[in-house]
């Protein structure tokens, strides 16, 4: 029994680990856990993860979650090169540090202006009030301001000449509101002269069929969506007025 | 000069970087950075941390934030032992599955007790009791899937050793603990996995860590809290309408 990855790419912590693992030839069973329609709270998936989240690794017996933690197994497991978690105390603190910072910096607002922007009206018919829309989008420029003065500064990379886990963890959140057709590159050149970096450092092809679902999500039929995932829709946006 | 650490023991990642470090003798110099004082938005703490957050360490050069960051770095640089952060593949892989689960699920759930019973009414803000309530319920399904999930069976978070995963979670609990919060009730696994774990940690220790934060409710009673300086008030405020 080989390596299993669950995953559905719509999220950003799976498209880190898919992309990942494909860029690094890592062979794995892609079981598709589908988000949209409640799947992660299938009795066969909490018998797997009874946290209920994506993405989640299973070797045998052993299963692992939290994508950071996937990230990092793979790396040591299958020997990859150094500069994805360079060897360097210094260098990888400052990796260890960005992936702390971005779970509340990039990957909440990243996330909440897809619900904002694209998932609340399309499911609820109700526009989150403009205030808070407004507010998410001033934290998401704070935060884009923060990557490019503290992280990226005038480097290629978070960590110098190569790509490293903390670029790819960092696109992918920040493609995010792509998918609600909100673009947060196009206030800062050096960081959309990144993105691209990044996106050729991964391969274009393997980059855009990371990210080929949630491109296409503006397209999805929401009849189809699973009631308690549309219960939870309806409480996130009680959260937002 | 040597490894600075700039920390404020009322914060909670602060609590996790001091502990360790006095636990595993590393000389540090301490330099009392405290946010009730404006200290967080000082141009001059600005300058060493653009991420306006305390937990900084400075070693030389070196500045690094996020306490998840620096607790590694100082258990690499000082070769502390190697329960802290296992270098076994798998033992390792826990520890960061735990502090991936604990960014999302426990940071800045469990501090919001001190925001809506103290620091919110020192300047005058009422935090809505839907919000309070909604904080309650979340404290108790992370507390439930801390006891399901990452203690189980295992005498610590996931593992029969400490590691760097029980310290930041301990220091997370002591927050509401320190208001009254009685969140071992009903937990008796979890009770005797905190008895266990500042067992460890030596109650000297423990006591001199938590006493700051154990202090702040006789402190708010006799007034002895020293009011806010009106420049950290939008500071203030941000992050009290970041409470969902």
């Amino acid at each position: 029994m080989g390596l299993e990855l669950y995953l559905d790419l719509l999220s950003a912590a799976c498209r880190a680990v898919y992309i990942f693992a494909r860029k690094n030839s890592i062979p794995f069973d892609f079981q598709f856990v589908d988000l949209l329609k409640g799947h992660h709270h299938s009795k066969e998936y909490i018998e797997i993860n009874p946290l209920k989240k994506l993405p989640s690794l299973k070797e045998g017996k052993f299963v692992l979650s939290e994508s950071v933690a996937i990230l990092f197994y793979l790396c040591r497991k299958y020997s990859t090169p150094s500069h994805w978690y360079p060897p360097d105390l210094h260098i990888r603190a400052r990796v260890d540090e960005f992936l702390a910072w971005q779970h509340t910096a990039i990957q909440m607002p990243m996330s909440k202006v897809l619900w904002i922007k694209m998932l609340i009206p399309m499911i609820t018919g109700e526009e989150v009030p403009a205030e808070k829309a407004e507010q998410m989008l001033a934290e998401v420029k704070n935060s884009m301001q923060l990557f490019e003065e503290k992280f990226l500064q005038d480097k290629m990379f978070i960590t110098g000449n190569h790509i490293s886990l903390a670029d790819v963890v960092a696109l992918v959140e920040m493609m995010q509101p792509m998918g609600g057709n909100y673009n947060v590159f196009l206030n800062s050149p050096k960081i959309a002269e990144w993105r691209m970096r990044v996106e050729l450092a991964i391969g274009s092809n393997l980059f855009w069929e990371a990210h080929d679902r949630l491109m296409k999500l503006a397209e999805w039929d929401c009849s189809t969506l699973d009631p308690m995932v549309k219960e939870r829709i309806c409480e996130l946006l009680q959260k937002f007025k | 000069m040597g490894l600075e650490l700039y920390l404020d023991l009322l914060s909670q990642p602060c609590r996790g970087v001091y502990i360790f470090a006095k636990k595993n003798g590393i000389p540090f110099e301490l330099r009392a950075a405290e946010a009730l004082k404006g200290y967080l938005v000082s141009k001059e703490f600005t300058q060493l941390n653009i991420l306006q957050k305390i937990r900084i360490l400075k070693d030389g050069d070196f500045v690094l934030s996020e306490s998840t960051a620096i607790l590694i770095y100082l258990s690499s640089r000082y070769q502390t032992a190697d329960h802290w952060y296992p270098s076994e593949l798998r033992a390792r892989a826990r520890v960061h599955e735990y502090l991936g689960w604990h960014a999302d699920c426990i940071c800045g759930t469990f501090g919001v007790p001190l925001w809506t019973q103290v620091l919110a009414p020192l300047i005058g803000v009422c935090v809505t009791e839907e919000k309070v309530e909604r904080n309650k319920a979340a404290m108790a399904q992370a507390l439930q899937q801390l006891e399901d999930k990452f203690l189980g069976d295992w005498a610590f978070l996931n593992s029969q050793q400490v590691t760097l995963a029980d310290l930041m979670a301990l220091k997370e609990l002591m927050q509401p603990i320190a208001l009254g919060c009685d969140l071992f009730e009903g937990r008796p696994k979890l009770a005797a996995w905190r008895e266990q774990v500042e067992a460890f940690l030596g109650t000297d220790l423990c006591q001199e860590t938590h006493g700051p934060i154990l202090n702040i409710l006789k402190q708010v009673a006799n007034k002895t809290v020293p009011p806010p300086p009106p420049e950290i008030y939008p500071y203030m405020l941000f992050r009290i309408s970041r409470i969902p």
